[in-house]
């Protein structure tokens, strides 16, 4: 139990990571992490979901015919992100409206169906529940690491508008790291989306590298060199 | 006397036109009269631009190879990364602060090529990527020009400039809008929307006998250039004419039908930077297409878009995008020009014929 706990950690946060690795959900991961709090928002949202329908998906696994099992699990996605959507319609009407069509596209978010597939729709409903948890962790972090990257890079700030999740309160918590900052629009436009995944992946396929491939190797890469 | 080696390329055993170092100082002596006039006309600002383009270029590429282990030294010397700083700069307005040009040309090389695998690999042109790069960024510091003079009068003297660069502001406390002024395209952009017709436009300051005053003389000595690389074979005819006739023919046929409401076609050919692109942008050879009609089509594509930017766009100047839009078009030109193989039939597009 322990070993599937360790090993689910590691595979939701890293290795099996859905936004770096397996690469899915892409859309809502490009399209709305332009701010910390979008990208929290929009993190959340997903890893409720996720925690839910596989639960669910577990628990009902023995009663779903193999045909139509697909179908199923999209309609039980498709029910819990209709209760996140309202709920935030009701707690977080400006990150509602902020956020836009992007809460009901979590549907369609190949990350959820692909878990409540390959693992939770074969594994009792503890390990579900904590696969779904690792796995919105994963997914939200690198949300959030895109949203801040892009943010800082845009506007020199970060956590701007953060009363739109933590009420009044929040905007005490917003940061100008950058005083004085001009702004480099790219940044929070589409083409900065991509080019900031594209670092992130960088960065982690360069720390798996280091990883993998210790010291001597890569000075035996090198004598090729002249001189 | 040695017997020079006999080296035998791939058919149809034709010598290239040269290395590619040869091919870049031929490139960057062609783009000196344009150059010279642009400073003469737009002020010390260009020649800034330039210098600090280049500056931030070298490092640039050295650290880029430098991390993908490539050697150093024949990348570094065969100037392909000046002329692509060089490049952009002279597309840049000639008042910019310092981090523009260094920016862009940062964006253009590190993003531009180096990412997609170095010189020979990048499917966007470098210049243009740092330019449209900026131009999408700051887009109220990328349309700000200085008014064109010849002589010390008009523009900012080489101390003013120096400082503007530098510091982002004027001596003196001078506003910079006290000083800017719209490009020639620009005002036509905006006298048709105040319903003026290009006739009376034409009669505001700013416009010369051909063209935008200064912009004329600008794009004819790239034109002077750029028939000079024609000329010793650097670049191929193909695609400057491509562009050229994309620009012109459009303009040509709506002056006709409408000379109030379209631009004429030399003004087009002689404004912004459409000769500039034509010759030394257009033609980079890595990114544009290689086969002799995909060039055509590509130049006629980049001409086209450029009109129809520039016409009906949001931008005052359209070969930016004309250009990326094109480079993105490449491989299926590449594709459905392929040539005829000697004593083969036809090749179609889907018949996979390579060799």
């Amino acid at each position: 139990m322990t070993e599937a706990v360790v090993r689910l950690t590691r595979e939701g946060l890293w290795t099996n990571n859905p936004g770096l690795v397996q690469l899915l959900g892409l859309c809502p991961l490009l399209a709305v992490s332009n701010s910390v709090i979008n990208a929290l928002g929009l993190g959340l949202a997903t890893l409720l979901v996720l925690v839910l329908s596989n639960t669910t998906v577990s628990l009902i696994r023995h009663g779903v015919r193999r045909e139509i099992r697909i179908p199923v699990f999209v309609l039980v996605i498709a029910s819990f992100v209709t209760v996140v959507e309202l709920s935030m319609n009701a707690w977080f009407h400006e990150l509602y409206l902020v956020l836009g069509i992007f809460i009901p596209l979590i549907v369609t978010n190949c990350a959820i169906l692909g878990r409540a597939e390959a693992y939770a729709s074969r594994n009792p409903p503890g390990l579900a529940a904590f696969d779904g948890l690792m796995m919105g962790l994963g997914f939200a972090g690198v949300l959030l690491a895109l949203g801040a990257f892009r943010e800082l890079l845009a506007q020199g700030t970060l956590l701007n508008q953060a009363e739109l999740m933590f009420g009044p309160a929040g905007e005490a918590l917003q940061l100008t790291v950058l005083p004085g900052y001009d702004g480099f629009l790219l940044a929070a436009l589409p083409p900065g989306a991509f080019i900031g995944l594209g670092l992130l992946l960088a960065l982690k396929n360069l720390l798996d590298q280091r990883r993998a491939q210790p010291r001597p190797i890569l000075k035996a890469a090198r004598p090729g060199q002249p001189g | 006397m040695t017997v020079p080696a006999f080296r035998m390329a791939g058919p149809p055993h034709i010598a290239p036109s040269g290395s590619v170092p040869a091919i870049m100082r031929s490139v960057l002596l062609a783009l000196i009269p344009g150059t010279l006039a642009m400073i003469l006309i737009f002020g010390w600002g260009v020649l800034i631009n330039v210098l600090i383009a280049v500056a931030v270029a070298l490092p640039c590429e050295a650290l880029m190879l430098r991390l993908r282990n490539r050697p150093m030294e024949p990348f570094l010397q065969d100037g392909s990364a000046v002329v692509t700083a060089v490049l952009l700069a002279l597309a840049l307005p000639p008042l910019t602060p310092w981090w523009m040009p260094a920016v862009g040309v940062a964006l253009a090389l590190v993003l531009g090529k180096h990412l997609y695998g170095g010189l020979g690999f990048n499917p966007f042109n470098p210049a243009m990527v740092g330019y449209a790069a900026l131009l999408v960024s700051f887009p109220g510091q990328m349309t700000v020009w200085l008014p064109p003079t010849i002589g010390p009068s008009g523009s900012l003297g080489l101390m003013d400039s120096l400082h503007y660069a530098l510091s982002g502001s004027l001596r003196g406390g001078l506003e910079l809008d006290a000083l800017t002024q719209a490009t020639p395209l620009d005002q036509i952009r905006t006298g048709l929307g105040l319903e003026l017709t290009v006739g009376e436009i034409r009669t505001e300051p700013g416009f010369g006998l051909l063209a935008g005053a200064g912009w004329q003389w600008v794009n004819l000595l790239f034109l002077a250039g750029g028939a000079w690389l024609m000329h010793r074979r650097v670049i191929a005819w193909q695609i400057p004419m491509g562009v050229l006739l994309g620009l012109a023919v459009p303009a040509l046929v709506f002056w006709t039908a409408n000379p109030d409401q379209y631009a004429p076609p030399l003004l087009h050919l002689l404004s912004g930077g459409a000769m500039l692109a034509a010759f030394f942008i257009a033609t980079d050879p890595v990114s544009a297409a290689t086969t002799p009609r995909g060039r055509f089509c590509f130049g006629v594509g980049i001409g086209v878009l450029t009109w129809v930017i520039r016409t009906w766009g949001g931008y005052p100047d359209g070969i930016a995008f004309g250009v990326l839009l094109m480079n993105m078009a490449v491989p299926l030109i590449d594709r459905y020009t392929r040539p005829r193989i000697h004593g083969r039939g036809k090749p179609g597009p889907g018949t996979g014929e390579r060799s």
